[in-house]
């Protein structure tokens, strides 16, 4: 078994399976380079991103699927689970060996797979759509950090541009370490360097908020609290919708 | 009664003041969008006036893209309700009572023709613009999240036939998107309603809902889930696992040949399910590994399918030896009472 690794891009990845096809490998497993543990056996390869091979496997995918398969194979990606190459590749192998379209195969373990993976990456996107929260600084920019399970910054993007036109904002994963910052024209990625003793989501200093939003965000803890009603409690339910992990960043669960 | 003779203090925000909070809020994404209601105060046009000038406020000058739904207070008039759809997603007017018989009980000063006016005004509107919309390029949206109500449930002594029936006929009647069910919370010691201890009625409430979407998407008709014989849903399982035990003839089917409808009508099996299920055995018969993994509850499903795979069930089960079976697996957090039917050993 041979491993090949990638830059970690998407086009890396399919720049891979050019080589896949190229070369008639089935005997070799892709893995993002970072990821990666040198083992002490096998043979481990890196393969570089040449976007125009890239381009071409994605203009054959495009062929033979519906834009809704080709944007879940693309969540895949966005999971950045360990291995989840190998199901990309099956999926793939899957798609280019037949002749009619596979979407609906979902006796196939591929295409289920996808599926399935894909719907999370989506749940996790509609979730941050929802969970995002913003404060806003003294120079105007509505600013919010996340750390969403899978990497799904790039699928809300639109969501917010369109939601947010008029409005400079900035949703940093602090996790994956970049944030999409939107300048009133279009979204850019950026990186964030903190210092040292500055602390992200608890800064209490006020020379980085504008003035209002201590208020605002003491009116919204308010409104939570009250528009509660006891007889109606259902915790199993809230859990459900709003697990614990995401609470940190939530203004209206802080000190809960 | 209710909120009327419900003697607290009230409060009222100006317009500016609800505006105001509404966009922070928004502009800080703690909200996805506005559910704006009233008490009725001077009389039903000045109360509708306000919370039209809220939402043209929010959208005209404040660029408000979230969500608005607004109460359609009955006695306004039709010009206010038509200016509320231009801004709002949604529209609904309160039913109260999902009864006429309970509305005379409990609020004989609203009547039911008067909350009726404004739901049929806004269908008539609704329909008239999306022809329009047919011919004419430029027609502004009209609450395009479409028209809603809501019911308490639980204070005026209906049975679930009738909810569930008059929820029915609202949907044909006037195509509303939704009924909304909702326990009654105690909020008064007046004798015609459950005392201030007693529960929400909240398993009632989310049956409803179950049964709701039965005959919205599944292609239910209200009596196959309630009638004379059976007026209340079960408490102890679902609406549609209960009709299925009371139609067994009807099963099994072959998951690899049935209508996908029927499909959808099997407990265990939802619409998604149903629906890959029919996409996937275009490509090949299938058997419970397969079912299990695109998310059939097999545990439930089992008594009333086949597939390629050999049967799970072979023994010939009565109604209630599956009800039981399924009882004791079940871990539903109602189910507390249940426990007695464990085996001691």
């Amino acid at each position: 078994m041979t491993t090949w690794l990638y830059d970690g891009s998407f086009d890396g990845f399919l720049s891979a399976v050019f080589d896949l096809y190229w070369q008639k490998r089935t005997d070799v497993m892709i893995r993002k380079e970072q990821d990666h543990v040198r083992g002490l056996f096998g043979n481990v390869i890196f393969t570089p991103t040449v976007t125009a091979n890239a381009d071409r496997v994605w203009a054959g995918l495009s062929k033979k699927l519906p834009a809704e398969s080709l944007q879940q194979l693309f969540c895949c990606y966005l999971s950045e689970l360990p291995g989840e190459e190998d199901n990309m590749v099956g999926f793939i192998r899957h798609v280019f060996a037949n002749k009619q379209d596979v979407t609906g195969d979902f006796g196939n373990k591929y295409v289920l797979h996808v599926s399935q993976i894909a719907h999370k990456v989506l749940k996790e996107k509609h979730r941050m759509e929802a969970f995002v929260r913003f404060q806003l600084t003294r120079d105007n920019i509505y600013y919010s950090l996340v750390s969403p399970d899978y990497n799904v910054l790039p699928l809300i993007a639109r969501h917010f541009k369109d939601r947010y036109a008029d409005q400079y904002w900035l949703i940093y994963d602090e996790r994956r370490r970049f944030g999409i910052y939107y300048n009133l024209q279009h979204v850019e990625t950026i990186r964030l360097h903190f210092n040292g003793e500055y602390d992200p989501y608890y800064h209490s200093s006020s020379n980085v908020w504008a003035p209002e939003e201590e208020l605002y965000q003491r009116l919204w803890h308010t409104y939570f609290k009250e528009v509660n009603v006891p007889g109606r409690k259902n915790p199993r339910l809230q859990l459900q919708h709003m697990p614990k992990r995401y609470w940190k960043y939530l203004t209206e669960m802080k000190g809960s | 009664m209710s909120r009327k003779s419900n003697d607290v203090k009230r409060a009222a925000f100006t317009v500016q003041e609800v505006v105001d909070l509404t966009i922070n809020f928004y502009r800080r994404n703690y909200i996805e969008g506005l559910f704006l209601s009233s008490g009725i105060f001077k009389d039903p046009d000045y109360t509708m006036e306000r919370l039209v000038r809220v939402a043209k406020k929010l959208r005209t000058e404040n660029n408000f893209n979230g969500y608005i739904h607004l109460k359609a207070i009955p006695g306004a008039s039709d010009e206010l309700i038509q200016e509320a759809g231009l801004y709002a997603d949604r529209l609904s007017v309160n039913l109260e009572l999902p009864t006429e018989a309970g509305l005379k009980l409990l609020a004989p000063e609203k009547s039911r023709p008067a909350m009726i006016k404004p739901i049929r005004f806004l269908k008539n509107e609704i329909i008239r613009l999306e022809d329009e919309r047919k011919v004419l390029k430029k027609v502004p949206t009209f609450v395009p999240a479409g028209q809603s109500t809501q019911v308490i449930v639980g204070a005026g002594g209906e049975t679930d036939m009738e909810i569930i029936h008059m929820a029915s006929q609202f949907y044909r009647q006037f195509r509303l998107k939704r009924v909304y069910y909702s326990g009654y919370v105690p909020i008064s010691d007046d004798t015609r309603l459950p005392g201030l201890h007693s529960q929400v009625p909240l398993l009632r409430e989310n049956r409803l809902y179950q049964a709701d979407y039965l005959v919205r998407l599944y292609g239910f008709e209200p009596h196959e889930l309630l009638n004379e014989k059976h007026p209340h849903l079960d408490t102890d399982i679902d609406p549609k696992l209960s009709w299925a035990l009371r139609h067994l003839d009807c099963f099994p089917i072959d998951i690899n040949k049935a209508d996908k409808m029927l499909i959808a009508r099997v407990p265990g099996i939802g619409l998604e399910s149903a629906k890959k299920i029919c996409a996937a055995r275009m490509h090949g018969p299938l058997g419970w590994d397969q079912l299990k993994l695109m998310g059939v509850q097999i545990n439930r499903a089992r008594y009333f399918i086949t597939c390629k795979s050999k049967s799970l069930e072979r023994r010939e089960l009565s109604p209630e030896q599956i009800r039981q079976q399924l009882l004791t697996q079940s871990h539903s957090k109602w189910l507390k009472s249940h426990t007695t039917q464990l085996s001691l050993f």
